[in-house]
């Protein structure tokens, strides 16, 4: 079991500084390369870090963020203030212990919470970029991420943590910079995105594109909001994030109104208020063109594209070490998509840990109180740091 | 988590095994529960360890060590392994519990230069005795379950493992025959002693091709 420091207040000897956020102007002498041979530059990325970054620089963890995350591990959240997305999971004396490791989170290239997106002016027009920003992939997400810890000066990650889009950038990271990340733990997630995927984010982005307040992409320089088109994109990505058991255990046929259904077409039951409220509020807090260009960049993620076919061939020679997690119940990146990036792994004689965590709770069960990923993620990193002499973490003084 | 003790003694039987790989060797263990024999082996003969659990909770235990260890079983997953990977894979206790032991063997032996595989034998003179005398599956200390709740869909004797790995080509480099506490009997591993006083066997496999 895992102990469950205090969230606030003084931690042991020399605890580390809690949750800071920043932002860095990055590629302001030459434009960053995109996948789709276009340019961007300069660009602003907005991350949060947590943790002291050790003498040797060798205790950096990255954790990579989902579609509709943010750099906010830790709240509260400037727009809903609301506590972070992975409090649970990331903090001192928690499975990813601040106290042992820096860790850094960066809003992806394309969000909309300070990092360069369609929603930031364009320079060259003075307007936002709507439609007209770049089509960007997990490739140049990475890049930016890259270019972000040159910027601080960390050379190689200690460990690429990240679930369902996170895993995308975290296997990405392990093909395109093998040397610089020492451990990789893709969660929920896959090589590549598959038809399924594909077809939900298709019903999200047609949603979006059906609203008139969507205005061919420039709703933000005519004023308007196409909320009604993005929460509809939500209400259906939802359902995909969970699962038929979990879903039923939560609200059954519930009504909202016991003595009876109102023969109508208001949200008779609590599941349709339930994503409603999901829906309402997600428009709140997110870009509707950044939800286009992100759930495109995840459509576009094949790793094994680039090597005929062939998974194996993105990791030979591989020197980093796999931590495969999946959970039962997800059928949005089920488990038979982890095992195929651990059967490439051991193709390639890779070093990989493979769990499949049995929940019902569904694909955002990595977002949840689960404890036995949680302890199959501390096992990892525990043992991991012990090899690498990282020192443990300050016992709490009590 | 409760770390394990860097040094500390190992069940006797795995010790035995683990007395059998050379320092360095790449290893795959097939059903390396919590990865002791693993971990032993990596701080002892500093060795390049991989494991296969079926069990969550020995992954995760393993895990927790620092063992390369997914979740996975002998049947269906030793094929993703590509041929010559490691220089030993190890099937301790589990060859009985697989679907297809020969096919499993097969793969032990493509994926690895030798195989180490341990076993319990049921030409024990226990076994015999209880099914001569009483006319029911043996069951034991050792062999605990039921013939209706068992795991061990495959139980063989040595005399029927020793003819598999004749008709399969197999070499068979090193036998030997354990006593009921796992300890090793001063008799011939192949020979017809072994298989009526062996409770477990414990064989060094290669394949016959290769010098």
């Amino acid at each position: 079991m895992n102990d469950t420091p205090p969230a606030q207040g003084p931690l042991g000897r020399a605890p580390g500084p809690g949750p800071t956020n920043h932002t860095a102007t990055l590629c302001t002498r030459e434009p960053m390369r995109l996948d789709s041979g276009g340019e961007l530059g300069p660009i602003t990325v907005a991350y949060q870090t947590q943790g002291v970054l050790n003498a040797e620089r060798s205790n950096a963890i990255l954790v990579c963020h989902a579609l509709t995350g943010d750099h906010y591990m830790q709240g509260p959240h400037p727009v809903t203030g609301k506590p972070g997305w992975w409090e649970i999971v990331v903090g001192p004396g928690r499975v990813i212990d601040t106290r042992r490791y820096f860790v850094i989170c960066s809003n992806v290239l394309g969000g909309c919470l300070g990092t360069t997106g369609p929603r930031e002016i364009n320079p060259a027009t003075g307007q936002p970029w709507g439609l007209g920003f770049p089509v960007i992939t997990i490739g140049d997400m990475v890049r930016a991420q890259a270019l972000l810890l040159d910027h601080l000066g960390i050379d190689t990650l200690f460990c690429a943590i990240g679930g369902s889009m996170g895993a995308m950038q975290v296997l990405q990271w392990a093909v395109a910079y093998p040397e610089r990340v020492r451990a990789a733990v893709p969660i929920a997630g896959s090589w590549r995105h598959s038809a399924q995927n594909i077809a939900f984010n298709e019903v999200g982005r047609q949603a979006i594109m059906a609203d008139p307040d969507w205005s061919g992409g420039d709703y933000l320089s005519e004023g308007r909001v196409p909320r009604r088109g993005l929460a509809v994109a939500r209400m259906t990505a939802h359902i995909t994030y969970l699962s038929e058991p979990a879903l039923h255990r939560k609200f059954g046929r519930k009504l909202q109104n016991p003595t009876g259904v109102s023969y109508g077409f208001d949200a008779d039951f609590q599941v349709e208020s339930y994503l409603r409220h999901q829906g309402a509020s997600f428009v709140k807090r997110f870009d509707a063109n950044s939800y286009l260009f992100i759930t495109r960049a995840m459509d576009y993620f094949d790793l094994a594209a680039a090597h005929d076919g062939v998974l194996a061939r993105a990791f030979q020679g591989t020197k980093t070490r796999f931590c495969v997690i999946s959970f039962s119940s997800d059928w949005l990146f089920p488990t038979a998509e982890s095992r195929a990036v651990v059967r490439a792994l051991n193709a390639a004689a890779a070093r990989v840990s493979f769990v499949e965590v049995t929940t019902d709770k569904g694909h955002d069960a990595f977002l949840l109180d689960e404890p036995a990923f949680h302890d199959t993620l501390s096992g990892f990193l525990n043992g991991l740091a012990e090899q690498a002499g990282l020192p443990p973490a300050p016992e709490d003084p009590s | 988590m409760t770390p394990a003790s860097p040094t500390g003694a190992i069940r006797y039987d795995l010790q035995l095994i683990a007395d059998m790989v050379p320092p360095g060797a790449r290893v795959l263990d097939v059903g390396c529960g919590d990865g002791e024999l693993l971990a032993h082996l990596s701080i002892t003969k500093q060795i390049d360890g991989r494991g296969i659990e079926l069990s969550m909770a020995g992954v995760r235990a393993a895990v927790g060590r620092g063992v390369a260890v997914i979740q996975g079983d002998a049947d269906t997953d030793l094929r993703d392994y590509p041929d010559g990977a490691f220089d030993y894979a190890i099937l301790s206790q589990t060859l009985q519990a697989t679907e297809h032991p020969r096919d499993v063997l097969a793969n032990l032996l493509r994926i690895a230069d030798r195989a180490i595989v341990s076993f319990p034998n049921f030409g024990h003179w226990r076994s015999r005795l209880q099914l001569l005398t009483l006319g029911k599956m043996p069951v034991s200390e050792y062999l605990p379950h039921q013939w209706w709740n068992t795991p061990n869909i495959h139980f063989c004797t040595i005399r029927d493992f020793l003819l598999l790995c004749r008709d399969m080509g197999i070499v068979v480099e090193r036998a030997l025959a354990l006593d009921e506490h796992g300890r090793p009997r001063s008799i011939s591993g192949v020979g017809p002693l072994a298989n009526v006083l062996g409770a477990q066997g414990v064989f060094v496999l290669r394949r016959s091709t290769r010098a």
